[in-house]
């Protein structure tokens, strides 16, 4: 079972790797998109960790409620309301229970990222975060590390596609070769989620 | 028609400067009729280019006189997060409608319609009608 300690460990983790990779993250913006995704989500999950430091939530669901409130309220492009609808719907699916089990986990994650594409209007093979969340959900059912390992895969996997949603598919076919900044960052999201998940077994 | 209540548009653009000028546009062609509360919701709170949550919802906040709002978007992180404030529904006030329009044409109809004491669905009406109007 995982309590409202795993979530805030899961978000500040995320935090973590996007500061760590925000550079890279930029870069990969930089020929497709406009340069701004590692700063943007950097200085957004700066302000979740903050918030959940002064306002310590104590369920699962209000962590992730809040922290998604917080990515659509400071991150300024179109990732805040992504990743911001992706929190706080699969938060609000755990509901008000104090602890969850990974299989209310992953239900609640589907959720989420089925709003994320409802949203956008992204389906799998458009090359965007879409493509990492949607085999990291379908894997969940094999552990976090098969859902870190199938995320990575789909992040890679995006490179030869041809952008169809948001900045990049304005490029047409320049956008093929180049990774997929959304779902380089959706795995670093996925990857936070396993080591929340070490840190939990030690 | 003084005592009617107003539809109040809210003009997101990704800049602050384009989202202001075009709320001056659209109110300098109403003719100097009824006051439409128009605000503007350009960029990000610190002056960059981007979208905010805060100053859309505040925007919409300030243009409420009842009749319902009319929100014009210009690209990718305005319109989504405009739909994620919606889908919230507590972030903006009841009535509050995304309008599928061009973001200059719609804005010049959405207020001009607004200024006849029209309701929102014909101001939302008249905004997406913008898209129709071929220039060659």
């Amino acid at each position: 079972m995982f309590d409202a300690d795993f979530f805030r460990r899961w978000m500040t983790a995320t935090a973590a790797s996007v500061a760590r990779e925000a550079e890279r993250l930029t870069a990969l913006d930089s020929p497709i998109g406009d340069a701004d995704h590692g700063s943007n989500l950097q200085r957004g999950f700066t302000a979740v960790t903050a918030t959940l430091e002064k306002e310590a939530p104590d369920t699962p669901g209000a962590v992730l409620t809040l922290a998604g409130r917080q990515l659509i309220s400071t991150v300024g492009g179109a990732s805040g309301p992504l990743y911001g609808t992706l929190l706080r719907r699969t938060g609000k699916a755990l509901g008000e229970a104090a602890e969850v089990s990974a299989e209310q986990l992953a239900e609640a994650l589907r959720a989420g990222v089925d709003a994320v594409r409802t949203l956008g209007g992204a389906a799998p093979g458009d090359k965007t975060m879409i493509d990492a969340l949607v085999p990291a959900v379908d894997a969940l059912g094999d552990g976090f590390a098969a859902a870190r390992a199938a995320a990575e895969e789909g992040a890679v996997a995006t490179t030869p596609l041809q952008a169809r949603k948001g900045r990049a598919s304005y490029l047409g076919e320049r956008s093929i070769g180049h990774q997929d900044p959304g779902a380089t960052s959706a795995s670093l999201l996925i990857a936070a989620l396993a080591e929340a998940s070490e840190a939990a077994d030690e | 028609m003084s005592d009617e209540k107003l539809v109040g548009i809210v003009l997101v653009s990704h800049s602050a400067q384009v989202a202001a000028s075009v709320a001056e546009l659209a109110l300098g062609l109403t003719g100097g009729g009824a006051a439409v509360p128009v605000a503007p919701a350009g960029g990000t709170e610190d002056g960059g280019l981007g979208t905010s949550a805060e100053l859309i919802s505040a925007a919409a906040a300030s243009v409420d006189r009842g009749a319902g709002v009319a929100v014009l978007t210009d690209l990718g992180s305005a319109v989504l997060t405009v739909k994620t404030l919606l889908a919230e529904g507590d972030e903006l006030p009841d009535g509050t409608r995304l309008v599928d329009a061009p973001f200059v044409e719609g804005a010049v109809a959405a207020v001009v319609t607004a200024a006849t004491g029209a309701d929102l669905t014909a101001v939302e009406a008249a905004a997406a009608e913008a898209y129709t109007y071929r220039k060659v």
